[in-house]
């Protein structure tokens, strides 16, 4: 049986990182690039690679006469609402790069066994990829009452679309920092920082402690973490050790607290390097398209 | 061009939002009416309460409020009789929702603060602001990073998406004199009657009235000031100090000077746990370019880690951090931590 077959949808700056990342798969054939733009760079690419690359959008995808097994949507919100009930109904499954969030949130390391029979998959957003490993490596030690994370990316790196959907940022990440990453209230902020050379992506993670937890367990836990999401994500690091502290609660009293300093420096594949925050994205979807292809295809291993 | 026709510059206090940093954001229901009520009676026609990050600002980051942000603005919006309250929302911590529920409790003025360069973010907050009745202010914060052409285009692009009057916001208290009203000067010409422009400065290179005032001169109709200056920094521009300076300057402000000094010594003084001071770390700041409310997080971390504040707020310049990124300042505590001192 050969490998499972997939298609881009969205020739833009991520469906082209991710186009680089999936023609390194060895369990997934990319056949399809799609976009609507005749002059796309991302669509001349796909054609140099040979694959095959159209701009007439969607319904040139669903008259191919060998549809992909797999659809990594790659647009915007708006547009795979519109697009996925066809991917449905002709049987493929959607791996959702847009916060469109019509699947579950899926963070490889954390939750995507879970999810692999689901029709459509959910990416959730990049801060949410670059923090919520470090939640849960916290929170499945000890009880997380209360976590919060500070993604700063550099200016360039910061499309139209998350800067007109700011909220969506905040809302969509400090809500699976909850449900994903196992924190009772989660906070999200996102930073645009404009400095040149553009800042690579930093990411702080904060999580509530518990009176009396184990320290050096969680600190344990955080690096293992750290080693697993760079399996997929090898500029994915600590930028100094975690911090244990005690600090004010506001409200006279003190809460124990560990603070965690990311840094994820993109693989530059199409992106440049400091764009982490799109890289972990295309990455994290690459992950999750392998496993799919593995879930759909076991003979392949 | 006067701000309106009876006031030739409207002043917004501030000392209820900035002063929040110099408080750890521990301000009591009692401290904000007993504030509210000094600065409505001297005639401040506006006055800014929130959390110093503002809205949603109560956090790990920025440092958690001793009381809801909410709680104290409905205190403030109860007892202001003239003055109009205000708020601050960064989007990107703050949502349009936080707007929504801060226009239910009587707050008149949205302030929606972004970084200089990222006027962008703030479009569909000015819309939403503008659709529920709000007045709307725009804050380009850390002005003195742009060039006066850059920020131009920035205010541009905050006046189009409904922002009524836009600030330069000299966040570090870097600005020196011209570099103030050259900026001021750049976003009159650009907005023109499109929106007002304002002027919010920090005291930590020792100019902020004097800055001010040439904001003012350049057509600044709008401006901040914090009473006793507290603020974050080495605080803001004396609203006392400049209320008897624009009166001499024959520049009305609807703003009785006797009965805000009165206020200052008598009503925000005791509200403050300490002076804000032009000390070496406040004059670092404005010198090397560093965010006003990193100050007492630089102070935090200088003494968990046993490494020196200067040297923080030094690397924060360096490192061009801003607003906001106060997470950095740990992180670089930790790193400084690790060298070994100089021999």
């Amino acid at each position: 049986m050969g490998k499972v077959t997939a298609a881009i949808v969205g020739s833009g700056n991520i469906g082209t990182d991710l186009m680089y990342k999936l023609l390194r798969s060895d369990r997934i054939e990319l056949r399809y690039v799609v976009g609507v733009d005749p002059q796309s760079k991302g669509l001349a690419l796909a054609r140099h690679k040979g694959l095959e690359a159209s701009h007439e959008g969607v319904d040139w995808l669903m008259s191919r006469t060998e549809p992909p097994d797999i659809v990594f949507e790659a647009t915007s919100a708006y547009i795979h609402r519109a697009n996925y009930p066809r991917y449905y109904d002709a049987g493929m499954k959607a791996i959702d790069l847009t916060p469109a969030a019509i699947g579950p949130f899926v963070i490889p390391p954390v939750n995507l066994a879970e999810h692999l029979q689901e029709p459509n998959i959910n990416m959730v957003t990049c801060g949410g990829q670059a923090t919520i490993p470090m939640v849960h490596a916290v929170s499945r030690v000890v009880d997380v009452d209360y976590a919060e994370i500070v993604a700063t990316v550099s200016s360039e790196s910061a499309g139209p679309g998350t800067r007109q959907n700011i909220d969506e940022f905040t809302r969509t990440t400090s809500r699976a920092v909850e449900v994903i990453g196992g924190a009772k209230q989660g906070k999200a902020i996102i930073i645009l920082n404009p400095a040149e050379p553009p800042m690579i992506m930093r990411d702080t993670i904060f999580c509530s402690l518990p009176p009396g937890a184990d320290r050096e367990k969680i600190d344990g836990s955080i690096r293992q973490m750290v080693e697993t999401v760079q399996t997929y994500v090898p500029g994915y690091r600590l930028r100094t050790d975690p911090q244990f502290d005690e600090v004010s609660d506001g409200a006279g009293g003190a809460v124990d607290r560990v603070a965690i300093f990311i840094e994820v420096e993109g693989a530059g594949d199409f992106l440049p390097p400091y764009a982490g925050n799109l890289d972990i994205m295309t990455a994290a979807a690459a992950k999750v398209g392998d496993e799919l292809a593995l879930h759909l295809n076991p003979g392949d291993e | 061009m006067a701000y309106s026709e009876t006031l030739d510059v409207r002043v917004t206090d501030t000392s209820l939002r900035d002063g929040s940093h110099a408080k750890r954001h521990q301000f009591t229901e009692a401290e904000v009416r007993s504030v509210v009520a000094a600065l409505d009676q001297a005639g401040v026609p506006v006055i800014e309460v929130a959390h110093g990050d503002g809205l949603g600002g109560s956090s790990f980051n920025y440092g958690f409020s001793r009381t809801p942000e909410r709680t104290l603005m409905k205190a403030a919006v109860e007892t202001a009789r003239q003055a109009r309250i205000a708020a601050l929302m960064l989007p990107g911590l703050g949502t349009k929702d936080d707007i929504v529920a801060v226009a239910e409790l009587g707050v008149q003025v949205i302030r929606i603060a972004t970084h200089c360069t990222e006027a962008d973010v703030s479009e569909q907050h000015f819309a939403l602001a503008r659709e529920i009745g709000l007045e709307t202010v725009g804050f380009l914060m850390m002005a003195h990073t742009a060039t006066p052409e850059i920020l131009a285009r920035q205010a541009r692009i905050m006046a189009d998406a409904g922002c009524q009057c836009v600030y330069v916001v000299d966040s570090a208290g870097a600005m020196v004199l011209e570099d103030a009203s050259d900026r001021v000067s750049a976003v009159v010409g650009e907005v023109g009657s499109d929106a007002q422009v304002g002027f919010h400065a920090h005291e930590n290179l020792s100019l902020s009235v004097a800055n001010t005032v040439l904001a003012i001169r350049a057509g600044a109709v709008q401006v901040d000031g914090s009473t006793r200056r507290f603020g974050a920094g080495a605080g803001n521009t004396s609203v006392e100090a400049l209320a008897a300076v624009l009166e001499r300057l024959g520049v009305r402000t609807g703003i009785d000077v006797l009965q805000i000094i009165d206020a200052a010594e008598d009503v925000v003084r005791p509200v403050m746990d300490d002076e804000c001071v032009l000390d070496r770390l406040a004059l670092i700041m404005g010198y090397a370019g560093v965010y006003s409310s990193f100050l007492k997080h630089a102070y935090r971390a200088a003494e968990r880690y046993g490494v020196s504040g200067a040297e923080i707020l030094l690397e924060c310049g360096r490192q061009r951090l801003v607003g906001g990124q106060e997470d950095q300042i740990i992180q670089i505590a930790a790193e400084l931590a690790k060298v070994p001192a100089a021999v």
